[in-house]
């Protein structure tokens, strides 16, 4: 009789307690496809080996240029940072499930600050040659449990302009490797399978010191603010973003509920918290920051980039969480934002509003748990066991080593 | 900011490369050149030669012809692989027609080659036939912003929010519907629960009733049997005691809420209302007074304007640590013997030390029997002469919670301007029928001109205008302005004398 009434008791307990938890939530749990996965913690599941690569790989280019820590390539110099002192880190190679190789191979810039890709193929090549010839383990595998960090345009085919980059294809040498790269488009060259898509770089302490009381209404339908025509590059309009900018200029320049102009206003991070819908279209290349700083803004993300594939997509539901317009429909746009129901944005807010969806879109220093760089590391751990078929007989050769354009076998 | 900047460089830079693809490119396509390239080039450039004599690029005009497959609706179709051809030089490698992408891949057996409709290359811009918003839709956003709104405010605004009921004395006289409205504006902004009880002076009207019924708001009109006295003190006293006229109908009814004073010609912020949500029983706010009058400024000594030029606030004073330490009163020395008594005096009128409107009370307060009312609330039917200000409620000063943060934030803005008492208008404001009433009216500011000009002769005067000479055209045009004050109802105000003699 004790037992039944004790059990009774926690039952009730449990169920007033469910309840209480119900109402009025503000956050929502996040669960992608991989579960849910975002606050894991990749401590204990899986070991990096840094190779220590001579500075005029790393260090020397940043010392040359020291824009590179905040671009929206930074990503690459930050990842060194975080495993250079992350418990993850292992000093013993035998015991590696991960190599690394620190290049910054995004860090030539312009006097006006853009990252030329012309060397970077050059760059790779040498250090994966030093790599092979000081170390056994890259001839082990042929690089397929190393990982590389290439931000840049799309990604590993190094190069900002699609035609070229989807010519050149990924470098040859890292075709087995792991790539973690900004761009990701489906069915396209310069995306692997099994790459990890990551968000650029946006400042951490930027976006949070503009922050603005939380119950300011958000009286903006739709926000935007950027190019719609690339009048240097493109002026009759049809390349850029595959006239899909164009196209929504054209279609809602008059519409007093789009917002949407190129102008730089000083209010951009505040004008983002006030508005419902940020829009998030593709440029020269699919991915961009807006995305990130609408997720940390709390502003639904409208993604207007066919085929494309975001961060993290394993584990975050991106399809819960922004609203995905396909190219041709832009013209449609206002009629899809509007019949979008109440309640389902009310829940895409809700799952903006979860602290861990912030913090696994941003690469803040000193690193957070659940930020960008723990998502990387849980990619990377998912990925574990590694197969036994990646590991090759002593004298097989996979990769061609001398494919590829004639000009990226210089030495560098 | 930053990004599209960089972006924007990034491209300038890319313009020199794209065109040219030549010098920066490290990885050139060779010396060789295949045949079909060959081919592809001389056809480039004889579309170009062509373009430049016609003076549009033709070569789009042939393609779009012969290949294009566009739908009825599209401005400019999109063009598929084959008119991308035409542009590119490195036409040779991208030759499928869907599939752009597949051609590069090494194979992988497991991938099946699935038609991506991303295609790289110029794109037709559409645009629909009608590029305007569309009502419906528009409505449709805009409840989408009231929800998303409401939310937020659920989520991050006041917890619990209480009604608001709004306690307004009038009566009725030609400045009611402008100060009537004017709070009633405000009430129906504001976003919490509102019960409006109205008390008029003189019985309930027709008057009264017809403006409060457009506020749409939860509204208790009653009225006592005394008529506005003429004099600002008795009008205070007379307030005062239909003040707690309203405070008994709480009682009665037993509402519950948060009692606030809206006085008819008072200004609110809606500040103002989410404050007051966080009074728990008795809360002080500060009211700015707006008691300025055009003497002053003549009068007053230059110097002491300057020393002392803020506007005067009522309202609780906090000390050091927060919390009550006395009060801010309007000061009426610099007034003294200047201030008008009689409402039709133009003279400044005087708040009282204390005005109503800055304070807040929990309905419990006035309920008979409370649950935990606390003790320093005196029984409001005990009361019966003139309560001053709500401190005259209770017995203990130092319990009032001051509210907007200690004071410092001012909520509502106190004003006194009416009409003189002999000052006629249309009731209701319809004029029925039509101006031909000329109500002369004593002591008037501007001398007496014969009652002439009937309504007829207006047209024929403005006929006139343009005919008459520039020099007599000031006077026409001011006698005009005369006829018209003789017919229209004449409103004037005490305060703006000396503009009115400038037409």
């Amino acid at each position: 009789m004790g037992k039944w009434s004790w059990g009774f008791l926690f039952l009730a307990f449990a169920f007033a307690s469910s309840i209480a938890a119900e109402r009025n939530p503000r956050t929502e749990r996040i669960s992608g496809s991989a579960g849910d996965v975002l606050e894991d913690d990749p401590v204990g599941r899986l070991k990096v080996y840094v190779y220590e690569l001579p500075s005029k790989y790393n260090k020397k280019i940043l010392q040359k240029d020291p824009r590179c820590l905040s671009h929206m390539f930074a990503a690459e110099i930050y990842m060194h940072r975080f495993l250079l002192s992350s418990p993850v880190r292992t000093l013993n190679p035998e015991e590696a499930d991960w190599f690394y190789t620190p290049i910054y191979a995004t860090c030539d810039l312009t006097p006006t600050g853009l990252p030329l890709p012309f060397k970077s193929p050059r760059m790779v090549r040498s250090a994966i040659q030093l790599v092979s010839s000081s170390w056994p383990y890259w001839n082990r595998t042929e690089g397929a449990d190393h990982f590389f960090v290439v931000p840049h345009d799309f990604g590993a085919c190094f190069h900002y302009q699609e035609e070229k980059a989807i010519k050149r294809g990924i470098l040859p040498i890292l075709q087995r490797a792991t790539l973690v790269q900004t761009f990701g488009q489906r069915n396209h060259v310069c995306l692997n399978d099994g790459s990890i898509t990551i968000p650029p770089y946006a400042p951490p302490q930027k976006m949070q010191a503009r922050k603005i009381p939380l119950n300011t209404p958000r009286s903006i339908f739709v926000y935007f603010r950027g190019l719609f025509y690339d009048v240097n590059n493109d002026p009759e309009g049809g390349y850029y973003a595959r006239g899909a900018r164009a196209a929504v200029w054209e279609n809602f320049k008059n519409n007093p509920l789009f917002d949407i102009s190129t102008e730089h206003p000083t209010t951009y991070y505040e004008d983002m918290q006030r508005a419902v819908f940020c829009l998030c279209p593709l440029g020269w290349a699919p991915w961009s920051p807006r995305l990130v700083e609408a997720v940390v803004f709390g502003c639904i993300p409208v993604i207007i980039a066919d085929d494309i594939v975001l961060p993290f997509a394993d584990a975050i539901p991106w399809e819960e969480i922004g609203v995905f317009v396909a190219e041709e429909d832009v013209h449609k746009l206002d009629t899809i934002l509007t019949s979008i129901p109440p309640e389902v944005i009310l829940r895409k807010q809700r799952l903006l509003a979860n602290p861990s969806m912030k913090r696994a879109m941003l690469f803040p220093q000193p690193a957070l748990p659940g930020d960008a760089f723990h998502q990387i590391l849980n990619g990377l751990a998912r990925k574990l066991p590694h197969q036994k078929s990646i590991y090759l007989k002593p004298s097989e050769k996979i990769l061609n080593w001398t494919a590829g354009p004639v000009g990226d076998l210089k030495p560098w | 900011m930053k990004l599209s900047a960089l972006h924007q460089s990034y491209l300038s830079r890319r313009s020199n490369s794209f065109r040219s693809s030549g010098p920066l490119d490290s990885s050139s396509d060779g010396g060789y050149k295949s045949p079909a390239a060959v081919f592809w080039i001389i056809l480039h450039c004889l579309c170009c030669l062509i373009s430049l004599v016609l003076g549009f690029r033709f070569s789009r005009l042939v393609f779009f012809l012969l290949f294009s497959t566009s739908s009825s609706n599209l401005y400019t179709p999109p063009f598929r692989s084959a008119v991308e051809l035409a542009k590119t030089l490195d036409v040779h490698s991208v030759l499928s027609t869907n599939s752009v992408a597949n051609n590069f891949r090494l194979p992988f057996p497991n991938k099946t080659a699935s038609n991506s409709r991303v295609v790289v290359g110029r794109h037709g811009i559409r645009i629909r036939p009608w590029p305007h918003p569309d009502p419906v839709e528009v409505m449709k956003a805009h409840r989408i912003l009231e929800r998303v709104q409401k939310e937020q405010r659920l989520q991050f605004g006041v917890k619990d929010p209480r009604t608001i009921i709004a306690v307004t004395p009038t009566y009725v006289r030609t400045f009611q519907a402008l100060h009537l409205t004017g709070v009633m504006h405000s009430l129906m902004v504001v976003p919490y629960d509102l019960v409006w009880i109205v008390v008029e002076a003189g019985g309930v009207s027709n008057e009264t009733a017809s403006l409060i019924e457009k506020s749409g708001l939860k509204t208790i009109h009653v009225g006592i049997n005394q008529r506005m006295p003429n004099s600002w003190d008795e009008r205070h006293k007379l307030e005062s005691i239909m003040r707690l006229h309203a405070l008994r109908i709480v009682r009665e009814k037993k509402l519950d809420g948060i009692v606030m004073f809206a006085d008819d010609s008072n200004m609110h912020s809606m500040e103002l209302f989410d404050e007051i949500q966080n009074v728990k029983w008795f809360g002080a706010v500060s009211v700015g007074i707006l008691a300025t009058s055009a003497n002053i400024d003549e009068s007053s000594d230059r110097k002491e304007e300057e020393e002392n030029p803020r506007m005067p606030i009522q309202g609780p004073a906090c000390n050091a640590s927060n919390m009550l330490a006395g009060w801010h009163t309007f000061n009426t020395l610099p007034f003294a013997g200047k201030s008008a008594v009689n409402i039709d005096d133009r003279l400044t009128v005087l708040p009282r030390k204390l005005e109503w409107s800055g304070f807040v009370l929990n309905s419990r307060l006035l309920w008979k029997d409370g649950e935990d009312k606390p003790d320093w609330i005196k029984d409001i039917d005990m009361l019966d002469g003139d309560v001053e200000s709500p401190l005259g409620l209770i017995t203990d000063p130092s319990v009032v919670e001051p509210l907007g943060s200690c004071g410092r934030q001012v909520l509502l803005w106190w004003l006194r301007v009416e009409a003189r008492a002999d000052s006629k208008f249309p009731p209701r404001w319809i004029i029925d029928p039509p101006l031909d009433i000329t109500v002369p009216s004593k002591r008037t500011p501007w001398p007496d001109t014969p009652p002439e000009l009937p309504v007829k002769e207006k047209p024929e005067m403005g006929i006139q205008e343009p005919i008459v000479k520039h020099t007599t055209k000031t006077r026409t045009s001011r006698s005009k302005h005369r006829s018209k004050r003789k017919h229209e109802t004449r409103t004037d105000t005490q305060v703006s004398t000396k503009h009115s003699e400038q037409n």
